[in-house]
């Protein structure tokens, strides 16, 4: 009404028919010059992904691009361009509007520039009506996009059901033959079945190919001819895209998961075929034809989808032909936020999770690139990441010795790419690393060869190791004459042992030497910081060390020899004399006990570190297969030949919930709860044994009953054919006296007496 | 329990048994002699053949079965002979030829009877023959067999009398385990499928009311004797070539190890040459006992429960008396059959 009011001199009336009248003539207005969205901007495009540079750089931006677009066949005039400009950050906004004269011409160009290369940019060509009509559309209305399939909503089984058992018992899977079966492993050796609805968990399709447990146990993977299955919840089974995960990937054979569990990287021998015209929908949908010619495939677990496929190595043509197969090809880092593969000689691709986009849209270019390793994350680094104070992750990387350039290891930062620390190293013919589990220390295992030697074979070797907590990293280096086969961190810990060996027949590979091993046991000095030698073992033949995952116990075990297969059980922090533990920091390294798995192929640890297990898998090479459970203590508690056994694995856990505190609280007040937990024990042997008891007792009266039987009938015919009962007869004499002379040459000497 | 080591053959042992005291040990070889032992010190009492033109066997020694007065000595060979022998004198007494080799003999409970099986090869089937001894003339024998069993499906390796001498009771290559009437010759009854592979051994409980077997399959089973039902089976990890009953104490004995052609590419380890000692009505391996280079070929257990005896392809005889802990340990406590002599 503002501009009636300043309308003066008219009567009221004039000034409402007035009113009408404007009102209907702004309608009419309005419509004649509404602007048209979809209309009249047909000769209107929008650039993205244009380049964000500054004031300086914009007219040779725009005579670049101009070249570009002429070049493509797509000529404009300066004036038709636009580049929107943000005030504040002193940049374009990374798109420009092109106008051309007319929309043919624009369409033209649209076909001609979308897609083109600028630079390392790519460029998307968009009609300007495109943007503004998609942008509008309407949100939960209308039609759903093709493809999209109506799913009702499953309820998931618990995912971590088995962490609830109210003994704490850990699961372990075997696989003999065909069949696959879950079990409780128990206290003292006695397993039961993983049982549902009073059934024992089997699965006929399990026994396809192997198993795999996810690392944090959640998903029990099968592998198949046509792809991977994952199995979760309480029954490892269930309705498919829900407690079964499937992911097709024709010939797989090697699979891995990311550290959280939240990524899948599947590798097949044959690389994928183009699926457009495939019968089976799963693979038609699943692999688009870029994936084809591929052998890696990442998977999102959860969404069940590609993230991207990759191509196999290119071999590596290594001095005695090519060199096998880097498995994992693809390394992530332990909080899934990156996944890594190393170009031997050239760089490291580092791919951002879960786009899968190159980090910065780059490789880092290493020349002559080796290997790496992505540095663990301790708990803490996990709540420091969460509140956003942890420290960027890092991995280790090294290469070799070039003209004119020694071979050097370094330690770089992701996503930032600074080099935290380098460190030269001279006659180096491979390096291999070892983090801490916590991700404390490094260990740079470097092979080495004698200076002027022709062939590059390694015959002794350098520790170098990085104190990583520390302030600019101290490294320490530990030099050894022998080769050094083994090398192995105590999870939690800051002790490590190391097999060496100085026998002539090391790596000979004579069939029927066995080969000794010397193994030692080094600990970090506290007080100066160093790592010092704390026991040594002379003489042994156990060639595998494996450490507890609880740290303090380790097992040595001999493997892959085919004469000795003992497992020695050993404690460091055997206490015998506490005296003796200040002066001598070696003295309570104990052997607990020592034992024999004959055939043994593989060692494991339970993951509480309080049983390991040890078997002897069909697959590879082993006169007797089967499987042995071993209390920490080294005492055999199971053995179990089987034919045809082929896998013996534990069901990985999570880390454990507990804070500090809590877990404090639980060792400050261990015995309360191991009072209940040894009453619960023997109630379980008494009903154990009782059961056992009974069947016995059961055997017993039925062999009694049925041999009384059989003796009466016996008699009855003997009677009947008149023959006497047969007696056995037994000695008269209690005990018959033999006496044995026993004659005794003492000496014998010959005297010849000459007369 | 130190053993008594019996060294006294050249060739793998094929069959060992004790006479019914107990005090001494028959042993029959490839090395083509039979020995006598003491079983008290393992002396040698004598050999019966070895010597040129003393009528011993010119052949492996298959089989050797001793008579309950330890008169009389049977023995069948792979020269297709079967030897009666005066143990006292270690004479031949009379000799038996047949087309094939002798796998098999054993005296009734009389002492009257025997069994003998013939080797099934070149065209010859495989035969059961019953003769009557005659023990009072001993050179003087009948080579006519009362009655003549020919077999014609999978041929028989192992043999037993029943307890009334009514009956034989066979084990086959095959795995089966047959019962036949000694009278007629019939088959009488059969379960084919007894074992998976081929029976290595079948020895009698000390009253004959029930039997255990052993076979390739890698288990012994006990039988009923009268019934042939199976009552309990023992699974071991390796192939058995042996197995016997102890009295007194609830065990088994199963011996084995691998084929003697395989010894060779394993280590001694691997061949499992132990004697393992299982309880007889709760299937479960109780001990072992090692010493063995060879797999055992055949075991002997002291008819009083004394001791037990081990003979293998490493050409000795190991004899064990037991200690007392042997008889005096319960490994499953209080709980105890009814004690068996």
């Amino acid at each position: 009404m503002s501009e009636l009011e300043q309308i003066d001199g008219f009567s009221e009336e004039d000034q409402l028919d007035l009113q009408a009248e404007l009102q209907e003539g702004f309608a009419e207005i309005e419509e004649k010059y509404a602007v048209d969205t979809q209309q009249g901007f047909e000769n209107v495009l929008v650039i993205d992904n244009i380049p964000v540079i500054d004031e300086a750089k914009k007219q040779k931006l725009v005579d670049r691009l101009r070249q570009l677009f002429a070049k493509a066949g797509a000529a404009i005039e300066e004036e038709n361009i636009s580049m929107p400009w943000d005030d504040k950050a002193a940049t374009n906004k990374g798109f420009i509007f092109l106008t051309y004269p007319d929309a043919p011409q624009a369409e033209n160009a649209l076909r001609l520039l979308d897609g083109a290369a600028f630079g390392k940019n790519t460029l998307y060509v968009n009609r300007f009506g495109d943007i503004e009509r998609y942008a509008n559309l309407p949100v939960g209305e209308g039609e759903l996009p093709t493809g999209w399939r109506e799913k009702s909503y499953v309820e998931k089984d618990h995912l971590r059901s088995w962490l609830g058992d109210s003994a704490g018992r850990d699961q372990y899977v075997t696989f003999r033959d065909q069949d696959v079966s879950v079990w409780w492993n128990g206290r003292n050796g006695v397993s039961e079945p993983v049982k549902i609805d009073g059934k024992p968990l089997k699965n006929s399709k399990w026994g396809e190919l192997y198993l795999q447990w996810s690392p944090l146990g959640t998903y029990l993977s099968s592998l198949h001819r046509v792809g991977v299955a994952l199995w979760s919840g309480p029954k490892l089974d269930g309705p498919i895209g829900v407690n079964v995960l499937r992911f097709t990937h024709p010939g797989v054979r090697l699979i891995q998961f990311s550290p959280c569990e939240n990524y899948l990287v599947t590798w097949s021998e044959e690389p994928l075929d183009n699926f457009e015209n495939h019968p089976n929908a799963a693979l038609r949908e699943t692999f688009g034809p870029e994936d084809e010619g591929n052998q890696y495939v990442i998977w999102d677990v959860k969404a069940q989808r590609v993230l991207r496929t990759f191509p196999a190595d290119k071999p590596v043509q290594g001095e005695d032909g090519p060199q096998q197969m880097a498995w994992p090809a693809f390394k992530w880092s332990p909080d899934d936020a990156y996944v890594a593969r190393c170009n031997v000689g050239v760089g490291i691709a580092v791919y951002e999770l879960p786009g899968m986009g190159l980090l910065d849209k780059k490789s880092i270019k290493i020349d002559g690139v080796q290997n790496f390793e992505w540095c663990p994350m301790s708990e803490k680094d996990f709540v420091a990441r969460k509140t956003g104070k942890g420290k960027e992750g890092s991995f280790v990387f090294w290469t070799p010795e070039a003209p004119n350039q020694p071979a050097r290891v370094s330690i770089m930062s992701i996503p930032s790419r600074n080099i935290l620390r380098a460190k030269n190293l001279f006659n180096v013919t491979d390096c291999k690393f070892y983090w801490q589990n916590q991700g404390d220390f490094l260990c740079v295992k470097v092979d080495r060869h004698a200076r002027k030697a022709k062939s590059k074979k390694a015959t002794f070797c350098n520790l170098e190791l990085f104190r990583v907590r520390e302030k600019d990293y101290p490294v320490e280096v530990i030099e050894f004459k022998d080769y050094v086969p083994q090398f192995a961190w105590e999870p939690q810990g800051n002790r490590f042992a190391i097999v060496s060996s100085n026998d002539p027949n090391y790596g000979q590979g004579i069939p029927g030497v066995v080969v000794k091993y010397n193994i030692d046991f080094y600990q970090l000095d506290q007080k100066k910081g160093d790592f010092i030698a704390i026991k040594h073992l002379d003489g042994k033949i156990a060639n595998t060390l494996v450490w507890s995952p609880r740290g303090r116990h380790i097992a040595l075990a001999t493997i892959g020899s085919s004469q000795k297969f003992d497992v020695e059980f050993w404690d460091l922090d055997f206490v015998v004399d506490e005296r003796r533990e200040t002066s001598e920091p070696g003295a309570n390294v104990t052997m607990l006990a020592s034992g024999e798995h004959y055939g043994i192929t593989d060692i494991a640890w339970d993951p509480s570190g309080r049983y390991l297990a040890t078997s002897a898998s069909s697959w590879r090479q082993t006169p007797e297969p089967g499987f042995c459970v071993w209390d920490f203590k080294g005492q055999q508690l199971v053995h179990q030949p089987q034919d045809r056994f082929k896998q013996f694995l534990w069901r990985p856990r999570p880390p454990t919930l507990l804070s500090k505190d809590q877990i404090k609280k639980v060792r400050k007040e261990l015995k309360e709860y191991s009072r209940s937990f040894d009453e619960d024990d023997a109630a379980e042997e008494n009903r154990g044994s009782a059961e056992k008891l009974a069947q016995r007792q059961r055997d017993i009266s039925e062999w009694n009953a049925w041999r009384s039987r059989n003796n009466k009938k016996l008699d009855d015919e003997r009677a009947k054919s008149g023959k006497e009962k047969k007696v056995v007869k037994q000695d008269v004499e209690t005990e018959e006296k033999v006496e044995e002379i026993v004659e005794e040459l003492l000496d014998e000497t010959e005297e010849v007496v000459v007369g | 329990m130190k053993p008594i080591i019996l060294q006294g053959h050249e060739r793998s042992l094929t069959q060992i048994v004790f006479n019914s005291e107990g005090d001494l040990l028959f042993s029959a070889s490839k090395d083509s002699v039979v020995n006598a032992w003491f079983t008290s010190n393992g002396e040698r009492l004598g050999t019966f053949g070895g010597i040129k033109g003393d009528g011993g066997h010119n052949g492996s020694v298959w089989t050797v079965a001793v008579d309950s007065q330890s008169r009389f000595l049977i023995t069948g060979a792979a020269d297709n002979c079967m030897k009666l022998w005066d143990i006292s004198t270690g004479k031949c007494l009379f000799t038996w030829e047949f087309l094939t080799a002798v796998k098999r003999v054993q005296w009734n409970e009389d002492d009257d009877t025997i069994l003998s099986i013939t080797e099934q090869r070149s065209g010859q089937p495989s035969i059961i023959r019953i003769f009557k001894i005659n023990r009072d003339e001993p050179s003087a024998q009948t080579t006519t067999p009362i009655t003549t069993m020919t077999l014609s499906g999978s041929k028989a390796t192992v043999a037993l009398w029943s307890p009334l001498s009514e009956y034989i009771l066979t084990g086959h290559e095959s795995g089966k385990v047959a019962k036949y009437d000694v009278k007629s010759g019939e088959e009488v009854n059969y379960i084919d499928d007894a074992h998976s592979g081929e029976i290595t051994d079948i020895q009698s409980s000390p009253d004959g009311t029930y039997f255990i077997t052993s076979s390739k399959d890698k288990t012994a089973r006990i039988f009923d004797s009268e019934t042939l039902q199976e009552m309990k089976v023992y699974t071991t990890e390796t192939p058995l070539n042996s197995a016997c009953i102890a009295p007194l104490r609830p065990y088994v004995i199963l011996g084995g190890g691998q084929d003697a052609m395989s010894v060779t590419t394993t280590s001694q380890r691997a061949g499992k040459f132990e004697s393992r000692f299982w309880h007889k009505l709760f299937e479960e391996e109780v001990g072992r006992v090692k010493g063995h280079f060879g797999p055992i070929n055949t075991l002997a257990v002291h008819p009083q429960g004394k001791a037990y005896a081990s003979g293998a392809e490493d050409g000795f005889v190991r004899v064990h008396w037991f200690d007392e802990g042997y008889f005096r340990s319960r490994p499953f406590g209080d709980l105890e059959p009814e004690v068996e002599v």
